[in-house]
């Protein structure tokens, strides 16, 4: 076997004095879905934003493909909790916003618009999605570059639960479609039971592993497997964090103050 | 039939007839206007019935010269005002963009801005002369402070989260600038710009009632010196429809541009 996907060893993550991140470290084959389940305040987002190269300030080490971990990284896509679609382009121009104006004319762009349902879309403007229809459009950004690794910070947390599971097997077959491997966070137990290879559970202050939950049959899945339940009662049952003292109020935002007003230095 | 028509064409009826509400205010004033002046309850040197206004309109175009008055005013707010809007914009997206910038120059352009800018006037006399000089300066300096400050705002209030989806695109300094920050500005820069415009065109009356010999402005004083309101009237009506033109021009400019907004009014109110 060859070098993982992604490979992470983290000392140490700190806000101010507040130690955030505690000795995680975590590998990703590749064609893997892994899910990091935590509460919050348990540094999972701090954890994404590593890895997608947005926080640089930490101890420890992190590789993709045995390269060190750098901001746009050509192994990475990045889906965020909301879309965040540029409103001033086209559906099909944020698609292909990788590669610059009129990056929608990539045939790469239909391609993906096609894979996430939206394939008559491309011409539309943000302002006239559903939040689902966005967070589509955003999947399918963040695979435009065919990256290794898609990561995604609670991408479906916003939108109803009908909406929900069609964006998870929207998210999956888009994803094995485009090779890519995928990294999520989220709060939601049946959500990372259902889509993943593996479950991560953070605790919290600080964050570390707790466990993993192995969800090893293939997909397609049934939601009403008895498996799956089983999985997510073993989450549960790792969440537990009853024996923890009571935590100071979680961050208002859960990324970093120091990018809370990014300005440039001309 | 006859229903589904009348179905129609109520809508449209009900939009003339605001429409046609709108215009009972200025008829009614003008008819009053006309009869008090006819009755000579009112001197018809100092307020000039609309029907003489009217044959001083037709006279001053048929001659020409209200054109040229005309294409002067209009040469001189576009100058100033392309001066004062590329000034701004270019020190606006660099105080906006840049802390280093923003500390180094905002401060002063604060200050300054707390001057009428009339109080320029004399000033702009004394060092330019009479020519076109002071006029332009004087235009681009009315049009400079809305536009500086509405970009400057709208740099302020991009969203962090743009930003971020900027730089994991791979976005450097310039590429930023031009792909986030200048398009998330543009709904403040337009705003800015239809400001400063109608700052161009009262500044151009000031500049063209001190020291002109051509120009709308020019009518003005003309019109006051040779002791005749009614070329006074017509100027004043003029400067009110170019006013009124150039800024539904930059309105049509807005519509195109940001068409991508997602505003609960997408056309504002007729007024």
């Amino acid at each position: 076997m060859s070098a993982p996907l992604l490979q992470l060893d983290i000392q140490a993550k700190q806000f101010a004095r507040r130690l955030v991140l505690d000795r995680v470290s975590l590998s990703l084959a590749a064609g893997e879905v892994v899910s990091l389940v935590g509460p919050s305040g348990c540094g999972k987002s701090t954890l994404l934003r590593i890895i997608a190269g947005l926080d640089r300030d930490y101890q420890g080490q992190a590789q993709i493909l045995g390269e060190p971990i750098r901001l746009h990284s050509r192994h990475v896509g990045v889906v965020f909790q909301e879309p965040r679609l540029l409103p001033w382009l086209s559906v099909a121009d944020n698609v292909g916003f990788e590669l610059g104006r009129r990056g929608g004319r990539h045939p790469r762009v239909a391609e993906l618009l096609a894979d996430v349902g939206l394939a008559d879309w491309g011409h539309a403007y943000p302002k006239q999605l559903s939040g689902g229809m966005a967070q589509r459009v955003a999947i399918a950004r963040g695979l435009f570059t065919r990256p290794a690794l898609l990561l995604l910070d609670e991408p479906f947390s916003a939108v109803d639960a009908f909406t929900r599971m069609r964006l998870q097997d929207v998210l999956l077959a888009a994803a094995s479609h485009s090779q890519a491997s995928v990294l999520l966070v989220t709060h939601d137990v049946n959500e990372a039971a259902y889509l993943s290879d593996r479950v991560l559970v953070l605790g919290r202050n600080p964050g570390r592993i707790r466990g993993e939950v192995r969800v090893d049959w293939p997909h397609p899945r049934q939601r009403g497997d008895a498996r799956l339940a089983r999985a997510e009662a073993e989450i549960l049952a790792l969440l537990d964090d009853r024996e923890d003292a009571p935590q100071p109020p979680p961050q208002a935002a859960p990324w970093p103050a120091s990018l809370a007003r990014l300005r440039l230095a001309v | 039939m006859a229903d589904i028509d009348q179905h129609a064409a109520r809508p449209l009826t009900a939009a003339w007839a605001k429409r046609a509400q709108g215009w009972l205010l200025p008829l009614a004033v003008l008819l009053i206007w006309e009869t008090v002046v006819a009755q000579q309850w009112v001197s018809a040197h100092l307020l000039p019935p609309p029907s003489e206004l009217a044959h001083t309109l037709l006279e001053l175009t048929r001659s020409g010269a209200l054109l040229a008055h005309i294409g002067v005013s209009v040469a001189r707010v576009l100058a100033g005002f392309a001066i004062g809007a590329a000034l701004a914009v270019a020190l606006g997206a660099a105080v906006g963009l840049s802390p280093r910038v923003e500390a180094l120059i905002d401060p002063s352009f604060q200050a300054l801005r707390a001057i009428p800018s009339l109080a320029w006037v004399p000033l702009l006399l004394l060092w330019l002369g009479i020519d076109e000089a002071p006029k332009l300066t004087l235009i681009a300096i009315g049009a400079f402070f809305p536009v500086y400050l509405n970009l400057v705002a709208g740099i302020h209030n991009v969203d962090r989260k743009w930003v971020e989806v900027g730089r994991v695109h791979g976005l450097r300094t310039g590429a930023l600038i031009g792909r986030v920050f200048l398009p998330a500005a543009l709904p403040h820069v337009l705003t800015g710009l239809r400001g400063g415009l109608s700052l161009a065109w009262m500044f151009l009356v000031a500049a063209e009632l001190m020291a002109a010999t051509r120009g709308l402005g020019y009518l003005l004083t003309d019109g006051r010196e040779t002791g005749r309101a009614d070329l006074v009237l017509v100027a004043i009506g003029v400067l009110a429809v170019l006013g009124a033109l150039s800024d539904s021009l930059l309105r049509l400019l807005e519509t195109r541009w940001l068409a991508w907004r997602d505003v609960a009014l997408t056309q504002e109110a007729q007024p």
